[in-house]
């Protein structure tokens, strides 16, 4: 097994709600690995602290309200991000580690030409000259397969279309040649057609780059297609990761379950009913006890509503669950 | 001043802490009360207010002197503060305190009155203009760049030499007649922003009639930034009757108003600042009480301003 | 095959570009948000209305409820004839027609109870007052799946899913007999967007409901809708039961449509069509098909460029305006 290029371990982001009437536990202990070159999806629905981890990854949280819980550990290139200064951190943000974000057109700053966007992130980190940057910026927009790359280079963020701004989003991540790219979200914004278009972009630039990528989304079908391994988040905690086929074939986490048969699907005769995840995701102020999961849970018993599980290992190859089932499978068959 | 008066003034101040201090105790319960007194300030500037309204209403109880009246006048000419005259005498031997408590009463009517017609103006023509849109939308608003292009104080010189002896009455009406068009394209603005919402497309489909739409859906939430601007609006009135006044235009003498006790002081503003400090402070602490109000109002009105 | 419940005939919607002198003058240009629709819906049915944003589909659902004032075409709901309704008339049928917002968070009032939400319907159709009114509230939550002690709750203190059944309530309380979905679970989570979507399938058996569902998700379309129409820039290009549509798409930009959309199976990874460029802009569409400049049909040649293709039937039942729907890719 090739070693870790980013090893999240225990990492807790926590924000204090407005008068201190709360502490919101956004991300509560998350644990994973990120291999070179691999694309690891990250799965859950909006409050599960998916985009908070990742911006806990390059400390982008608000401090206050936001802070990142002494004993979290980020470990990128035998350092732990954590405890980097800002000098430090600012060599690695945009530099070896690179985000894009959901929405292209506000992401970008209105009154700069895309080409001055691009080529600022060449001058700060590799402190190429003006011109050399502009080259840099050119070629970039040709490799994201922007047509007429030499006209758009002038051009303002508002004269593009939201497609052409996400590419130029990723021109402006890749421009260092960061080992690792954050995708936040990428296509959420986007129409179908486009997001195809800029998902095969993802997959073409890493086969030609070589980076790792995060793949956020909320979107099954996003991670069945794009991604070589998933993480899958419910209530600020990691509930399962595995391989992606074998997730799709053996979920063992009720949640992951869940998720799964509530996606309409295209690939099937619609059923009479979709399948449906009862109640709602709890607050971040309030997580339930035991599993976060059991209150909607159909298998939960007495320990799930005492005792919190952890990852336990399903005996698949890296495929951990945090159910109590995969300790006593048995629970699943009585209940089916 | 006898004892009276002084028990009196100093009753007033107590009530006015004991009201603003009892509000923020007595709506503790509500959110929107609660995000206003979050600001700092907003506990004093009401205690303030509160001051300067009960002086206003009880100002023949507070007002140890006629206000008009010229006590001796060799000997109380310009007089420094004294037991008998707190903020001292003026040129014309006025007692001072008397002449402020009350052109309280002027001051802030004019402030209130003039403020209550711009922003009901502005209110009106902004709603208009912005639910009705099209046609509506470009006549009103060509109207108001006008209105906003020509400086204020020019016609406002205008419409008071009109009069000899201005009565107050056209003095409000000419100052709020004057003051709508700013807050008109307040209110245009987020009628536009909120016309466009879904829940009032709803009201719609279900049937329900324009007027009801503008008063149920519309102006309730529009009506925060209008409140806001009021609050701020009622200051700068007051500031522009006392520049009205110091100009000699304004509130006609001797009925006393701040701005025209700050006139009647400008000539021995070196040999007896007192004339012009005391109604000079009064405007400073009104206004800034007024502006932190405002800005209290502005979060107090907004839901969204509390974390859930 | 009963008379259609809705019968929407040459609809246009235009809507005028900026205009001159100081937002006095004539608009400059105009762009055709909606340019020519016509489809109709046999009562108790649902026709799905696909396609990206930008194309219309919204703007169909509002102007035929007269949200928005029509530029041309015809619209009959229940027998009557919506764009020549006067006021009066246009309120009573209001009680017919109906429709249910995206974004749950902009479409119920901040400063209003669900109580308050709820009543108001009934006090403007006068169609509950009092004690009648507090029961129709209650019997309302009840039919969507809400705890009735929510009544008093103000729309922040809800989730998504519950703001979303309100808004569900506030169209039902009239009893109206035609619904427009207006991407109504586009904005929830996935699995709240199942139970959204299986109300509001229970709703339309037991009111025997007729819905426009407007969507850019064609997986949510499948499971929802009988008949399905692809609108592109402003026209529909493709209208066919949905059975014929999703295992034979006649359009080449259905079939993009249908194979861009991400399946949740690794091992069903299928061939992509990625369509190059974006949809142009509605104020200055492409000459001839609306379509050509993306269009993969191996096909395509001048006529493209030159002649709109008019949406025909190519099989019975089955509409695509393409010069080669005969010949799917």
């Amino acid at each position: 097994m090739k070693e870790p290029l980013l090893r999240v371990r225990d990492l807790k982001t926590y924000f204090v709600t407005e008068r201190g009437r709360g502490t919101a536990r956004a991300v509560d202990g998350v644990s994973f690995d990120l291999y070179p070159g691999e694309t690891l999806g990250i799965v859950g629905e909006s409050g599960c602290g998916k985009t908070v981890t990742s911006l806990s990854i390059l400390r982008l949280i608000p401090e206050p309200p936001g802070h990142i819980r002494p004993g979290s550990f980020i470990e990128f290139e035998g350092r732990n991000l954590l405890t980097l200064s800002p000098p430090e951190l600012r060599a690695v943000r945009g530099n070896r580690i690179a985000m894009i974000f959901q929405e292209p057109m506000t992401s970008l700053n209105p009154v700069f030409t895309v080409g001055d966007q691009i080529a600022e992130a060449a001058i700060v980190h590799q402190r190429l000259s003006r011109r050399a940057a502009r080259a840099r910026a050119l070629e970039m927009l040709r490799l994201v397969g922007i047509p007429d790359p030499e006209a758009r280079l002038d051009d303002y963020p508002h004269q593009l279309s939201g497609g052409i701004c996400q590419r130029v989003m990723i021109a402006m991540a890749l421009v260092c040649h960061p080992q690792v790219l954050i995708a936040d979200e990428p296509t959420t914004a986007l129409d179908v057609t486009i997001q195809a278009q800029i998902l095969e972009l993802l997959e073409r630039l890493q086969a030609e780059l070589g980076m790792a990528i995060m793949l956020i989304t909320h979107d099954l079908g996003i991670v069945a297609g794009s991604a070589d391994r998933v993480v899958v988040m419910y209530a600020g905690q990691v509930v399962e990761t595995a391989p992606t086929p074998e997730l799709f074939t053996r979920a063992q986490h009720p949640y992951t379950e869940g998720l799964m048969a509530s996606v309409p699907r295209l690939d099937r005769p619609p059923a009479a009913r979709l399948h449906s995840i009862p109640g709602n995701v709890p607050a971040a102020t309030d997580w339930p006890s035991g599993c976060r999961f059991h209150p909607r849970c159909p298998y939960a018993w007495d320990k799930c509503r005492a005792e919190e599980p952890p990852l336990l290992e399903t005996g698949g190859a890296g495929h951990t669950a945090r159910c109590w089932l995969v300790a006593e499978p048995q629970r699943r068959m009585r209940r089916s | 001043m006898t004892p009276r008066h002084w028990a009196v003034l100093l009753a007033l101040l107590a009530a006015a802490a004991i009201g603003a201090l009892g509000l923020r105790a007595g709506t503790a319960g509500s959110d929107a009360a609660r995000r206003f007194f979050r600001h700092p300030t907003a506990a004093f500037a009401v205690g303030v207010l509160l001051f300067f309204v009960l002086i206003a209403v009880c100002a023949p109880l507070v007002a140890p002197y006629d206000p008009s009246a010229q006590l001796e006048i060799v000997q109380l000419q310009n007089r420094p503060p004294s037991w008998m005259h707190p903020l001292g005498t003026d040129l014309y031997s006025r007692d001072l305190l008397s002449r402020l408590v009350f052109g309280a009463r002027v001051s802030l009517a004019v402030g209130t009155l003039a403020m209550l017609v711009a922003v009901s103006l502005g209110a009106v023509v902004g709603l208009l203009a912005g639910y009705f849109h099209r046609w509506m939308d470009g006549v009103l608003m060509r109207l108001v760049d006008v209105g906003l292009a020509v400086p204020r104080i020019f016609l406002l010189l205008i419409a008071v030499s009109l009069w000899s002896q201005l009565p107050l009455a056209i003095l409000v009406l000419t100052i709020g007649l004057t003051g709508w068009f700013a807050t008109s394209r307040l209110v245009r603005a987020e009628v536009l922003s909120r016309r466009e919402l879904a829940y009032v497309d709803a009201a719609r489909a279900l049937g329900a009639p324009p007027a009801r739409v503008i008063l149920r859906h519309v102006l309730p939430n529009a009506v925060a930034p209008l409140i806001v601007s009021a609050a701020l609006g009622i200051g700068s009135v007051m500031l522009l009757e006392a520049s009205l006044s110091f100009l000699g235009i304004g509130v006609a003498p001797p009925t006393p108003s701040w701005g025209n006790m700050i006139a009647d002081g400008k000539e021995q503003i070196a040999t007896a600042p007192w004339t012009t400090l005391s109604p000079g402070l009064a405007i400073v602490l009104v206004v800034m009480a007024l502006n932190a109000v405002g800005d209290a109002l502005r979060d107090a009105l907004d839901p969204r301003r509390e974390a859930t | 095959m009963s008379a259609p419940l809705v019968d929407v005939r040459n609809l246009v919607k235009h809507y005028p570009g900026e205009r001159a002198w100081l937002g006095l003058g004539r608009p400059r240009r105009v762009v055709r948000a909606v340019d020519g629709v016509s489809f109709a819906i046999t009562p108790g049915q649902t026709l799905g209305l696909v396609g990206e944003s930008g194309c219309g589909k919204s703007t169909v659902g509002r102007t035929i409820l007269r949200l928005q004032e029509p530029t041309a075409g015809q619209v009959v709901i229940d027998g009557r004839e919506v764009f020549t309704l006067g006021a009066r008339e246009l309120r009573a049928l209001r009680r017919r027609m109906q429709i249910v917002f995206q974004d749950p968070y902009s479409s119920l009032n901040p400063r209003m109870t669900v109580r308050q939400t709820l009543r108001e319907p009934l006090a403007i159709h006068r169609l509950a007052a009092g004690a009648g009114a507090d029961a129709k509230v209650a019997a309302l939550l009840e039919e969507v799946g809400l705890d009735s002690r929510l009544a008093r709750s103000y729309p922040h203190e809800l989730s998504g899913g519950q703001r979303q059944r309100v808004g569900i309530a506030r169209a039902l309380s009239v009893e109206p007999a035609f619904l427009v979905c207006d991407e109504p679970v586009s904005a929830l989570d996935v699995s709240v967007q199942a139970q959204v979507l299986n109300l509001l399938m229970d709703l339309q058996q037991q009111r025997r409901l007729t819905y426009l569902f407007i969507a850019h998700d064609l997986a949510v379309v499948k499971h929802i809708a009988e008949q399905v129409a692809v609108m592109y820039l402003g026209k529909i290009v493709e209208l066919a039961p949905a059975a014929e549509l999703y295992l034979a798409p006649r359009h080449p930009y259905t079939r993009s449509l249908l194979s861009a959309v991400p399946v949740p199976d690794p091992a069903a990874q299928k061939q992509r069509i990625v369509l190059t460029g974006d949809v142009p802009s509605p104020a200055s569409p492409p000459p001839g098909c609306p379509f050509h400049p993306r269009c993969p049909h191996p096909k395509k040649n001048q006529r493209c460029r030159t002649e709109v293709p008019a949406l025909r039937a190519v099989v019975p039942g089955q509409l695509a305006a393409c010069h080669f729907a005969e010949e799917p890719m």
